[in-house]
């Protein structure tokens, strides 16, 4: 009961149930894959459909978006999410839960500070530090362009 | 008769070919996915952490060139997950650049991703206008339980 | 200096409630809810609102079960995990009753019920009531992550329970026959826990803190007692705060569990370490505990209400999670 904070820091750690690593792996994998691969007969159903071969994969990811966007207002995105993990988060899907899911949830604040302002709360960052990222990325290709030229 | 054969010959190969890229998908998305559990299980990053992190990357590993093959083996299974966002940001940089100069610097990134991020927006607001908040795992939570727990014995 | 509060005059609970949820009715203790709502909105528009419409209808089921009108009671101590409480406030603002808001996080059920057998016992009220609540979705949102943002939870997070409970404690008329007559109230306790997922960790020395000194100043022994009852700390906090007792050299038998365990059905419902929020606690003691009583399968109870003392800003600046546990003994008469 004397433990320092440190000590109980530790101990707490130890204690702690571990997550399944394997199990929720397995399912991650099983899952996001699933996604992707329904993201890749999608593709070749819109390439069969005559689009061009730069505008199908973007097509394909607003496809996974409106689905998502579908089972999130149904509620059933989360219940999947609980199991399927990282299966569900890492694919563009999980990017639309992001961006719907505190939009729906914050309706009842009205439509400009509600849905509005809290559309962006969880997926805000990743939108961020990708422009972000992007930006740095633009100015070294620049300056390495230039030097070459 | 011989079209025919040459015809379901070619189906035959590009039904394989498509059958071959739809596993490549499988795999390689799901082992992005995979990764990221294992991140967020053995580290305890948030959710919203990793993200960030995996947009990142995809826009480092298109920079060092890395991305680019990896979408054309994979198709789907690298360009859906989020990666694949900091591929489009990135390519989307790298192409208006070519085009424009500096001025791609500031407007590449969000083209090649304007189709994603405005499907969302638009979708999310219309889905917040046509759908109710509901109770978290409301669909799979509780099962009926006829069981007596132990606890009620005492 | 012992911090053990004897009541004198022994303020006994006059009437008690609980209202719940869905996933509450589905648990353990679905059939001592006086109330659940399979929505989980009380018929309003909101989560918010729903916690508040839950809390006016337990005080409303407690009134009545004790034939008093709001007009009978002359305080109302109440709590809720929501922002300036206003769970509790919009909630009991229409019964008229002097009223006092509490913030104590998942302890506020014990500390109501502490503040309320008080100022009966020190006869500044003839009536008082304690009523707390808390809200999944309600706090979810505020603590959390939006409804329905797929995230998976860690083995050791909880489950906010959907509950509210009500206690109207006073002196003579009709009693249920059980009375508070001891209170220790809980020291803040900090060991540095900053993960939100593990609260049953962050509360659990204030838990074992609470107890131990207890039962070293009350010379009574745990086996005197029926049940010895914590908040919410869960499966995981419930282990931490045995195995810190027993290092200690006191060793808790069977009758020592906790509300958060009580509540839910582990094997059925997918709950992970168990319930938390003011409403576990109330619930659990309102109605599970109370009925219990009533069939004199319980005489002695230590009910250690446990409360995580952050909030979403703490969290995210990085402060860690200070617990507190409030002691509450009731006895039957």
């Amino acid at each position: 009961m004397n433990l320092t904070n440190t000590e109980y820091k530790k101990y707490v750690k130890k204690h702690a149930v571990p997550s399944p690593v394997i199990k929720d792996t397995v399912k991650a994998f099983a899952a996001g894959g699933t996604i992707c691969a329904f993201g890749q007969v999608l593709q070749y159903f819109y390439l069969w459909l005559g689009m061009e071969k730069e505008i199908a994969p973007v097509m394909v990811s607003v496809t996974l978006i409106l689905v998502s966007v579908v089972m999130t207002g149904l509620g059933f995105y989360d219940s999947v999410a609980r199991h399927s993990g990282a299966g569900t988060l890492v694919p563009i899907t999980g990017f639309a839960n992001a961006v719907v899911s505190p939009a729906i949830d914050n309706k009842a604040e009205g439509l400009v500070l509600g849905i509005g302002a809290k559309l962006f709360s969880v997926a805000g960052p990743v939108i961020l530090f990708g422009t972000l990222s992007s930006v740095v990325y633009g100015v070294f290709y620049y300056v390495l362009k230039a030097f070459k030229v | 008769m011989q079209v025919n054969t040459i015809n379901k010959g070619v189906k035959t190969a590009k039904m394989a070919e498509m059958t071959i890229g739809i596993i490549k998908a499988f795999v390689v998305g799901g082992a992005l996915c995979g990764l990221a559990q294992v991140i967020i299980d053995k580290t305890g990053l948030t959710p919203a952490r990793v993200l960030v992190a995996y947009v990142c990357s995809g826009v480092l590993l298109t920079a060092v060139g890395v991305y680019r093959p990896l979408v054309e083996f994979a198709g789907a299974g690298a360009t859906v997950p989020l990666t694949g966002f900091g591929y489009s940001l990135a390519k989307g940089t790298a192409k208006a650049i070519d085009e424009h100069g500096a001025f791609g610097i500031i407007s590449g990134g969000l083209s090649g991703t304007a189709a994603g991020i405005t499907a969302a927006i638009v979708l999310g607001f219309i889905a917040a206008l046509i759908f109710p908040s509901q109770p978290k795992f409301r669909n799979l939570v509780s099962r009926n339980s006829t069981r007596k727990s132990q606890n009620e014995q005492n | 200096m012992s911090g053990i509060i004897k009541f004198g005059v022994r303020p006994e609970i006059l009437a008690s409630s609980a209202v719940g949820g869905y996933t509450e009715s589905k648990g353990n203790l679905g059939r001592y809810f006086d109330l659940t709502d399979p929505t989980d909105k009380f018929g309003k528009k909101t989560f918010e609102q729903a916690e508040s419409e839950m809390q006016r209808l337990a005080l409303n089921f407690a009134l009545k079960k004790s034939g008093l009108g709001p007009e009978d009671l002359e305080a109302v101590f109440a709590g809720d995990l929501m922002n300036q409480c206003t769970g509790s406030s919009f909630g009991l603002a229409g019964f008229g009753i002097p009223f006092f808001g509490l913030y104590g996080a998942c302890s506020t059920a014990a500390e109501s019920l502490i503040l309320a057998a008080m100022s009966v016992n020190a006869g500044y009220f003839s009536r008082a009531a304690a009523v707390s609540s808390s809200h999944n979705s309600a706090a979810e949102r505020q603590f959390r992550f939006p409804l329905g943002y797929g995230c998976q939870r860690p083995p050791t997070s909880q489950w906010t329970a959907t509950a509210s409970g009500a206690f109207i404690i006073g002196k003579g008329g009709e009693s249920t026959g059980v009375a508070l007559t001891e209170a220790l109230p809980g020291r803040i306790v900090d060991k540095g826990i900053t993960d939100q997922s593990n609260m049953g960790a962050a509360m659990a020395p204030a838990a074992a803190a609470t107890l131990y000194t207890y039962f070293t100043e009350s010379g009574n022994h745990p086996d005197d007692f029926d049940l010895i009852l914590t908040g919410d700390l869960g499966r995981e906090g419930h282990e931490i705060c045995y195995e810190l007792l027993s290092s200690s050299g006191l060793r808790l038998g069977e009758n020592f569990t906790d509300c958060g365990i009580l509540l839910y059905d582990s094997e059925a419902q997918d709950l992970h370490s168990g319930g938390s929020g003011c409403g576990c606690s109330a619930a659990v003691t309102a109605g599970f505990i109370m009925k219990r009583f009533a069939e004199s399968r319980l005489r002695n109870v230590l009910l250690v209400g446990t409360g995580a003392l952050m909030s979403p800003t703490s969290v995210l600046q990085g402060l860690a999670i200070p617990g507190i546990a409030h002691l509450v003994r009731f006895s039957s008469l």
